[in-house]
């Protein structure tokens, strides 16, 4: 890659403004990709609350939002990484680079613990898949029991008898929960993966001082992408690690 | 006025084509690694016609079937295969890509003015895309097909049936992005890529209708191919998200399909409805009636089509209160479509027509697309649909949209630019006795549908009750006419690069840019980038069509 | 040349954003402890959206970008409030209406 103006561009600002479009374009397509699991789990939820406060009670609120602070952390860094690129500072872009990539890549390392705590637990969705039913969370005061067979939305629980329904419910509706946090915090890590991966590529341009001022388009590219990765775990984390936390 | 240069050219002394794209550089790594939009619509001309053919011949063996009545010709498992991959081919690896792919990655940049698509790499790239997509499908077919319908219902598709539905997943999931990329391209190309004086009111049509076909690539593909992974976890891991055993719902497996797959039909249609508007234009010396109505109504279409996909789900176990919902929703889509017919029948009132192939084409859109979005508005109908669903009706019915209506407007807009692509002309009687063959073919194969599927006949069974066989056959024999129709122009058309006549810079004296360079043009696209200064489809009353001269009010050519 | 076109965000907004979305995410955490019903997921969601615009806006530029880019960013919500509300509109009303004949 090289700071010149491909033959088919006028100016700097054209490439730069369709870099920057072409690069938006494609976040709104990862919206929509990532939407359609907030969906399935938005329709999940209001379904099968019990299983979704059981399943969250599983995972491990420290980690989690340790994690969402070193995103956070790798956001500011990213950001600082573009602003350098804006200002053609070569060793301040390379040092915020590899800052972003660290911290990138620490986030990846405790997710991964997280899921070996999970295997280790039997949480993984499929055959082996076990809720430890015997510490339940509670919530309202009210041990979490298990779901009516097909839930519809809204149908109070509230003054319900003690469920006569089968325990395997919650089993079945929390592996349903595993599920979608497996899928969506697997895609998102996924996305890390291509992200840190992105800002390695940026490594050798930028050290040899190939972005300024008129061309910095692949950082600032790189950049909206990592943003938008963070923001993605921004709504993931709540979701996922802060259902039903109040006893 | 400018002095203007002569542009009548008798077609006999056309002159000897020059350096072109086509001609520029030689060889298979010229063309496999190319940058130029040009040569990429080539590309994506011979793959697309590869699986047109493809699917065409899975339509073949199934109008053989069912003429008759007994199931004598296939097992009913191939059967299922048989429409299965019919689907999937037509619409993932033709209808889709089609137009964009060929007639908008050629003509866009050249329409406003541009020497290239934004992205020339990402576009090359896009076709690679496609072809890998391509190449598991065509894996898939080989190695036995899938038979659950194109649609992939839940749990059907995640659990009881043993086709190959990973791999044509797989081989869908990979041709979306080569959908988005285009999309994305095209949006970034028409916003940043104009040339000075080409405003937005000045864009010709086809350009609005592939904006608004971006537009739904771009929001909606991305659903398809999350659907596909989860369709895929569903399958392999059985983790339950559309099993009611342990609490998912397969109802939400169609949601999310046609989430994507109803607008998916509106990019099928509206770069056709693009074309349209060109040939109408051109073919009645007329600006489109309504300007701004049509360029704007491609981008209702676009944003209502997103509102509408639970119509496909009536009598699948959706609330009734749902039902009426997305039942009234579906009515309002059919408003910017009619808009466009309206419009294009005003431009047609006064204007000088003329009957060259590409209009006979643009007339049998109109036609068959009226009648196929009418019978839509009677699907919206939820008294209507709870009995047709799943009949020929339903079958007729896109067929009317799809084959009369997108593929006629690819037909024409192939003819109307091949001179343009190709510098070569083709035999006019060949062409337009096929487009008629095309139109006769077309209509006794599908008007029958609708009557059976009327009076019951389901869609997807490979046996009906003996007094459906009458119209059946009528069909079938239609379908012949129709293949034969498609045959000759495969034909001529090949035969015309070779033995065609020259073609002229604008052979049918029509107004836009692209016919203010050479066919084929250069390689980048005009000889001095134009600046624009007169409206879209300044056609003069004066100019008729023998004289080949263009309007005399504004200056074509920066010299 | 194109210098004048970038805009580059002062280095104390970027902070300044910094420490805005690390006190957020802890009030989120604290909040998620307190029992406030189904006011527990409104407040869940409305700091989320709070931390991605800022997010959004200061460190992808958006506040200094033009209206494009606000349309297509736009687009996207839209499209995803569709697909969820649209689907959702299904399964909120099963049982709302009861079929014909039955």
């Amino acid at each position: 890659m090289s700071a010149d103006l491909a033959h088919h561009f006028d100016s700097y600002e054209q490439q730069a403004k369709s870099a920057s479009l072409g690069v938006w374009v494609f976040l709104v397509t990862e919206i929509m990709f990532f939407g359609g699991l907030f969906t399935a789990y938005i329709l999940y939820r209001s379904k099968y609350p019990e299983a979704f406060i059981a399943g969250s009670h599983q995972l491990d609120i420290a980690l989690g939002t340790f994690n969402t602070a070193v995103l956070i952390c790798s956001s500011l860094t990213m950001a600082m990484a573009v602003r350098s690129a804006q200002l053609g500072k070569r060793t301040a872009i390379v040092g915020f680079l590899m800052a972003t990539i660290l911290l990138g890549s620490t986030f990846l390392g405790i997710k991964a613990t997280e899921y070996h705590h999970k295997w280790v637990e039997h949480l993984i969705p499929g055959e082996s898949f076990h809720l430890d039913e015997a510490h339940l969370p509670t919530h309202h005061g009210k041990p979490v029991l298990s779901d009516l067979p097909t839930g519809i939305v809204g149908e109070s629980r509230a003054d319900a008898p003690l469920s006569t329904a089968p325990r395997s419910d919650l089993q079945a509706h929390t592996q349903l929960y595993f599920f979608l946090y497996f899928g969506m915090t697997g895609l998102h890590a996924l996305h890390m993966i291509i992200g840190v991966g992105l800002l390695v590529w940026l490594l050798s341009p930028s050290s040899k001082g190939k972005f300024d001022a008129d061309n910095h388009n692949y950082v600032e590219g790189v950049g909206l992408y990592w943003h938008f990765v963070d923001i993605v775990w921004i709504f993931l984390f709540p979701l996922l690690y802060l259902v039903g936390r109040h006893g | 006025m400018s002095t203007q240069t002569e542009f009548v050219i008798p077609v006999e002394e056309a002159p000897e084509p020059g350096d072109h794209y086509l001609n520029h550089t030689f060889g298979l790594a010229s063309w496999l690694l190319t940058k130029d939009h040009k040569r990429i619509a080539i590309l994506y001309l011979i793959s697309i016609s590869f699986f047109f053919v493809l699917g065409g011949l899975m339509a073949v063996l199934i109008r053989l079937e069912l003429t008759t009545p007994e199931g004598d010709l296939v097992q009913p498992d191939i059967y299922n295969r048989l429409f299965t991959m019919h689907g999937v081919l037509m619409i993932f690896f033709f209808l889709i890509p089609a137009i964009p792919g060929v007639l908008g990655n050629f003509l866009i940049p050249l329409m406003i003015g541009a020497k290239d698509l934004a992205f020339p790499k990402i576009n090359l790239l896009s076709w690679y895309i496609y072809v890998i997509g391509g190449l598991f499908t065509f894996y898939a077919l080989v190695s036995g097909g899938v038979d659950t319908g194109w649609t992939f219902y839940a749990p059907l598709s995640t659990t009881f049936t043993s086709t190959h539905v990973m791999a044509v997943a797989l081989g869908i999931f990979i041709a979306g992005f080569s959908s988005i990329l285009t999309g994305l391209n095209f949006v970034v190309t028409i916003h940043r890529m104009r040339a000075p004086g080409m405003t937005w009111s000045r864009l010709p049509l086809f350009v609005w209708a592939h904006y608004a076909t971006s537009i739904i690539q771009i929001l909606g593909t991305p659903v398809i191919a999350i659907t596909i992974l989860l369709l895929a976890a569903e399958r392999l891991f059985h983790v339950g998200i559309f099993d009611p055993k342990v609490g998912g719902d397969p109802v939400l497996f169609q949601h999310f399909f046609w989430f994507y797959s109803h607008p998916a039909v509106y990019i099928m249609i509206l770069p056709s409805m693009g074309v349209v508007s060109e040939l109408i234009a051109a073919f009645a010396r007329k600006k489109v009636f309504g300007y701004h109505f049509v360029a704007f109504s491609s981008i209702a279409i676009a944003v209502l089509g997103f509102l509408v996909w639970a119509h496909h789900m009536f009598v699948a176990g959706i609330s009734v209160y749902a039902a009426a919902v997305f039942s009234v929703l579906s009515m309002l889509v059919a408003i910017p479509s009619a808009i466009k017919v309206f419009n294009w029948t005003t431009t047609l009132y006064k204007g000088s027509i003329s009957w060259e192939t590409p209009m006979l084409y643009a007339l049998g859109f109109i036609g068959l697309f009226t009648i196929g979005g009418l019978t839509g508005v009677m699907l919206a109908t939820l008294g209507i649909d709870l009995h047709v669903h799943d009949t020929y009706f339903i079958v007729a019915h896109f067929h009317y949209i799809m084959v009369g209506g997108a593929i006629m407007g690819y037909m024409g807009g192939l003819h109307y630019w091949w001179p343009k692509i190709t510098g070569k002309l083709y035999p006019k009687f060949w062409s337009t006795v096929s487009a008629l063959i095309i139109f006769v073919g077309f209509n006794v194969t599908f008007f029958p549908q609708f009557i059976l599927g009327y009076l019951g006949m389901p869609r997807r069974y490979h046996t009906y009750p003996a007094e459906f066989q009458v119209l059946n056959v009528m069909s079938s024999a239609g379908a012949t006419v129709l293949g034969l129709g498609y045959l000759i122009p495969a034909i001529y058309l090949i035969w015309s690069m070779r033995y065609g006549k020259d073609a002229s810079d604008n052979p049918w004296g029509a107004v836009g840019l692209e016919w203010e360079t050479s066919s084929p043009p250069p390689v980048e696209n005009f000889e001095t980038p134009p600046v624009v200064t007169w409206e879209a489809y300044e056609y003069h009353e004066s100019t008729a069509m023998h004289s080949l001269a263009p309007s005399s009010r504004g200056s074509y050519r920066v010299g | 040349m194109t210098t004048s076109s970038i805009h580059v965000v002062p280095l104390r907004v970027y902070l300044l954003v910094f420490a805005s979305l690390l006190v957020l995410t802890a009030t989120t955490v604290a909040v998620a402890f307190v029992d406030l019903g189904t006011l527990n997921n409104v407040v869940a969601m409305a700091i989320a959206a709070v931390k991605a615009m800022l997010v959004v806006l200061f460190f992808m530029h958006v506040r200094y970008s033009t209206r494009l880019t606000g349309l297509v960013i736009g687009s996207g919500l839209f499209a995803l409030a569709i697909m969820i509300g649209l689907t959702l509109i299904d399964y909120a009303t099963r049982g709302w209406l009861g079929v014909s004949g039955k």
